[in-house]
């Protein structure tokens, strides 16, 4: 792609809106990157670059790679699953018309998880994506496909959902921003719902400025949403040049668990790297936060049971075993459109909300949510922002973790509590570091929180430590989009 | 053996006759293609939320209002989840254990709660003689599927099938007055199912209950419910007991059918609703509520026990509809009536639900009360010439006839047909109940003994000649001074 | 499947032994109320487009096997 791949979307668009950077060449030059696709980014990319027409706007000739989890009109969408093979939604999802009316435009659909189901991108029936710094390795999940072809130089910027980590997560094993929102900030409508109080949809790019752009155009109370809200003052570009006066949160109980060795090294630098910027440094305590994992995991596949229960075959997607009676065609199309993934937590959160088990299971973790809520308003009270590793390990080898789902669960650690309490989060790439293993050296993701709606407050810190991080300097050439060969 | 009591609860869903759905911008659609009135939303496709219809959180918070029930300060969603074709999202979204409304009442029968739900899409079967080929199959048209409902449930407080067909009408009645449904059965806009119980009289403790479904009026419901009960005794008095199932009624057979044991009843997984937010209506939304409520038959009824003195029977029968209260009222009005003068509310009263009902039953079409037959002015009239005995009763009625018939004026009626009662006071009357009495020597006689029954061959005579004109009471006063008593 | 069913729940289990007595669960997360749409009509969508993805249209409706004797 050359000198084109190597701008951020920032310095994109105010070229092209200053008229020194044709859109159309632009967009050109990206779809014919996400054509050589060769890591399984795309489920899907823009065939013909000529029906691109050059729009206005704060991401005027902007092409986004869009997780396959959002509708977009006439355009297959297939949330990762054989059930949805061929569907063409009939509406297009309010975050991408958005994007849309901001002036940017589609440049495919990523790759994921099925149904937003995993942290790896190897649930996906379409086949696992490849991390473009390893690929043996995963790109994390479930929006592997988003973050990979950020990562990888196949799209300038992605958006991509975040229902326990999906977001931040593989951006940070692919070394790029990922930003999860307040829970409330990005209308639903439009966004295959795998987690309904949980899933939000967030930008993966380049670096916090890009971010903060792509952000601006999503948010917004939308009325075909009645649990948006936007954020209140919107959101401008970063600025904040260090940390002085701010102070950070390292929570007592999550340090405690097992995070390898080269990703706790990568924190400590980053915590004095806070230190350095003027930022101070505290521990706080969140007690409940460590019983996140097992709230999750019960509350997200609970809705998730409930929001699957439409894929039946009766108006849309997969049909098989119409032959029969009406209880053999559902079994069958769910026994066949569904990967394995998606059946243990559609029957563990069915389970979670039967009767007899429902005060067990789902109301109490309800109540754990609340309290998890409620320790980060505390400690919210004493510092701005809490911070930890995103992910306890570096990426992980295709198929290490695929045997024992209750390890792969626990890569959420982290992120899951930022979810349950729904507040907004996002992972910067913070050093290299070494696998447990042995090998080359791979990205470190640092997850910065904030309280509700504090977007921009949050942007500004995560800017300022971005400058102060260098993470360019240090792995720029590297970089896969920067032609580096990664790993 | 303990004599048995029937314990009745009722289940009455009401379709409201908003502009669109429940949780969409769908309009609502009557008899028409399928499939025609659907959006993603409706039709469950992958990504979409629903949205509350503003209006059918007012109608509701209206059939509170008219129900005397609490409204909850804070009401939430649930999802019910089920797997069927009529369910597009395989969940309906419904009210769970915190409601829009609970305890109310209309009439003497207590409501344990009311809450908004979503009806279901209709499934029309096909089966191997139909048009479509293969073993059984039915096709689904969600037209219907979204339409906001309001659930209405009662205590256990109906005791027989007559007293509860007969709530089910007032509460029907209660709900068109709102004018928030159309509430026809035959249409599905109002459908009940009852519940039925039997318990020795006297008990505290429920009995076994089962659920009558599918009964589309007043009449099957009645039946239905009769036939639940007999069977239900019959089992029991055998000695036998009762299980708890849902079944349906055949108006045709009289046969009452298991639908589906409710021992093998779906466990619903009910969860809060995550896509929308709770109720909590306003003091301005509840003031609202009340201010739309017309007068309704309960409360229409106690005033006119109250105000205007009537008994309870004709009140309720008066109070019912809005029509004929206000033609009841209208006539009460143009007559001057007050309670203490003539003629008085409960003579009108009467009037309008015994002689003018009886001559309207004449005609063969029904009678709407909004554009009466007999405008309230004539029977205002008509009732006052005889309250001042300017005609007799009978004569009124013959009058009455005519106008039903033709119309008019009643005064030139009367004048007409020589109606006009014969007062005492122009000696014409005198005259001839003193040829009566002269023509009769032997009553005479029996009355002057002390035998007053003998003073109906007389009055009779009298009643001949005057051709019904004569008041009865003045004749008999008449025929007493003459013969000196 | 049945194995790691069970590994799961026994680790969400352990929420079962938290002491929560008095603290109320959380059923939404964003503190909205009354979020209501006004009652307006919205144009359809052309029955032609409902039917496109339907696995088996027939006589513009969804035909779908005959549930069995035991139904919902």
């Amino acid at each position: 792609m050359g000198e084109l791949g190597q701008l951020s979307v920032a310095e994109a668009a105010a070229r092209i809106a200053a008229g020194e950077l044709s859109a159309a060449e632009y967009f050109e030059a990206w779809q014919a990157a996400a054509a050589g696709d060769e890591l399984n980014a795309y489920l899907w990319s823009v065939e013909n670059a000529a029906d691109y027409e050059v729009e206005q706007g704060p991401l005027g000739g902007i092409p986004v790679a869009v997780k396959d989890i959002f509708c977009t009109e006439g355009t297959p969408t297939t949330a990762g699953s054989r059930i949805l093979e061929g569907y063409e939604p009939p509406y297009t999802a309010t975050a991408v018309r958005r994007l849309d009316a901001a002036g940017a435009r589609v440049l495919g659909k990523t790759n994921m998880d099925e149904f937003a189901m995993g942290s790896s991108n190897e649930n996906s029936a379409y086949g696992p994506v490849l991390n473009p710094w390893d690929r043996g390795r995963v790109p994390g999940g479930s929006s592997g496909g988003s973050a990979a072809a950020v990562a990888g130089g196949l799209a300038p910027c992605a958006i991509g959902t975040d229902t326990g980590g999906s977001i931040r997560q593989p951006a940070a094993l692919c070394g790029i921003v990922g930003l999860k929102p307040t829970y409330g900030s990005i209308s639903r409508y439009g966004m295959i719902a795998f987690a309904s109080s949980l899933d939000q949809c967030g930008p993966l790019t380049r670096d916090v400025t890009d971010a903060a752009l792509l952000l601006a155009a999503l948010q917004g109370r939308d009325p075909c949403d009645s649990t948006s809200v936007g954020i209140e003052g919107g959101i401008v570009a970063p600025s904040r040049e260090d940390l002085k006066g701010l102070r950070f949160g390292v929570p007592a109980e999550l340090s405690r668990d097992a995070i390898d060795a080269g990703v706790r090294a990568s924190f400590e630098a980053t915590l004095a790297r806070i230190e350095a910027l003027g930022g101070e440094i505290a521990e706080v305590s969140l007690p409940s936060a460590e019983h996140g994992i097992s709230a999750y995991y019960v509350i997200a596949p609970a809705e998730a049971s409930s929001n699957l229960a439409r894929y039946d075959g009766v108006r849309y997607g997969m049909r098989r075993g119409g032959g029969g009676d009406l209880v053999e065609m559902y079994e069958t199309t769910r026994a066949e459109g569904f990967g394995p993934e998606v059946k243990r937590r559609i029957m563990l959160g069915t389970y979670a909300l039967s009767s007899g088990y429902y005060d067990a299971y789902y109301g109490q973790a309800q109540k754990v949510r609340t309290r998890i809520a409620e320790d980060f308003t505390t400690a919210f009270g004493a510092v701005d922002f809490v911070v930890t590793p995103t992910s306890p390990s570096v990426a992980f080898g295709l198929g290490e973790k695929t045997d024992d789902p209750l390890s792969m669960y626990l890569n959420d650690f982290f992120t899951v509590p930022m979810s349950l309490a729904g507040i907004p989060a996002i992972s910067i790439p913070s050093g290299l570091a070494q696998p447990e293993g042995g090998g080359d050296e791979l990205p470190v993701g640092f997850q910065i929180a904030a309280p509700a709606f504090a977007e921009q407050k949050l942007l500004e810190a995560a800017y300022a430590l971005e400058q102060g991080i260098g993470f360019e300097q240090e792995a720029g050439s590297r970089r896969p989009w920067n032609g580096g060969s990664g790993g | 053996m303990a004599e048995l009591e029937a314990v009745i609860g009722l289940e009455i869903h009401v379709q409201l006759a908003t502009r669109t759905k429940m949780f969409c911008g769908c309009e609502l659609s009557f008899g028409d293609e399928p499939n025609v009135h659907t959006c993603p939303v409706c039709l469950a496709h992958p990504g979409v939320l629903p949205t509350v219809n503003e209006q059918a959180i007012r109608y509701a918070l209206q059939i509170a209002a008219a129900l005397e029930c609490e409204v909850a300060p804070r009401s939430i969603f649930h999802r019910k989840n089920y797997f069927y074709p009529d369910s597009p999202k395989a969940y309906q979204i419904s009210q769970y254990d915190i409601p829009i409304a609970g305890a109310g009442k209309l009439g003497d029968v207590r409501i344990h709660r009311a809450h908004l739900e979503e009806d279901a899409a209709k499934m029309i079967h096909v089966g191997e003689s139909g048009r479509i080929h293969g073993s059984g199959a039915s096709l689904v048209d969600f037209n219907r599927g979204g339409t906001p409902l309001v659930e209405i449930v009662t205590e256990p407080d109906l005791r027989g099938a007559a007293e509860a067909a007969e709530w089910a009408r007032l509460l029907r009645e209660t709900v068109r007055q709102l004018g928030v449904s159309d509430v026809n059965m035959e249409e599905g806009s109002l459908r009940v199912d009852a519940n039925v119980s039997v318990r020795p009289a006297g008990s505290e403790q429920l009995g076994t209950k089962t659920e009558l479904k599918n009964m589309n009026s007043f009449r099957f419901l009645q039946r239905g419910v009769e036939a639940e009960i007999e069977r239900q005794r019959e089992l029991v008095a055998s000695g036998g007991t009762v299980t708890q199932e849902t079944l349906h009624f055949d108006p045709r057979s009289g046969q009452l059918t298991s639908l589906r044991s409710k021992e093998e009843a779906h466990d619903y997984r009910y969860f809060p609703e995550p896509d929308l937010v709770p109720l909590a209506p306003t003091e301005e939304m509840l003031r609202e509520a009340r201010e739309a409520l017309p007068e309704l038959p309960a409360a229409r009824a106690a005033r006119y026990e109250g105000e205007l003195g009537l008994d309870p029977e004709p009140a309720a029968l008066l109070a019912r509809e809005p029509e004929v209260a206000a033609y009841f009222e209208a006539v009460c009005e143009a007559g001057g009536a007050k309670v203490g003068a003539e003629p008085a509310p409960r003579t009108v009263a009467n009037w309008v639900t015994g002689d003018l009902t009886a001559a309207l039953r004449q005609r063969d079409e029904d009678e709407d009360f909004a554009d009466p037959t007999v405008p309230a002015a004539s029977l205002a009239t008509l009732i006052g010439l005889v309250a001042a005995k300017k005609i007799s009763h009978g004569s009124g009625k013959q009058v009455l006839a005519v106008l039903v018939e033709e119309g008019g004026d009643p005064e030139a009626i009367v004048e007409r047909e020589g109606l006009a009662q014969m007062a005492g006071d122009d000696g014409e009357l005198a005259g001839i109940v003193a040829a009566a009495v002269a023509a009769n020597p032997d009553a005479a006689e029996k009355i002057k003994a002390g035998n007053p029954k003998a003073i109906g061959a007389i009055v009779g005579a009298v009643m001949k000649e005057t051709k019904g004109r004569a008041d009865g009471g003045e004749v008999n006063r008449l025929i007493q001074e003459q013969l000196g008593l | 499947m049945t194995g790691e069913l069970s590994g799961i729940l026994e680790h969400v289990d352990r929420i079962g032994n938290l002491d929560l007595e008095g603290v109320e669960p959380t059923s939404h997360v964003v503190e909205l109320e009354n979020v209501l749409r006004p009652d307006e009509p919205r144009p359809s969508w052309p029955r032609e487009a409902v039917l496109a993805p339907a696995p088996e249209p027939v006589d513009g409706a969804f035909r779908v096997p005959s549930p069995q004797a035991a139904e919902s």
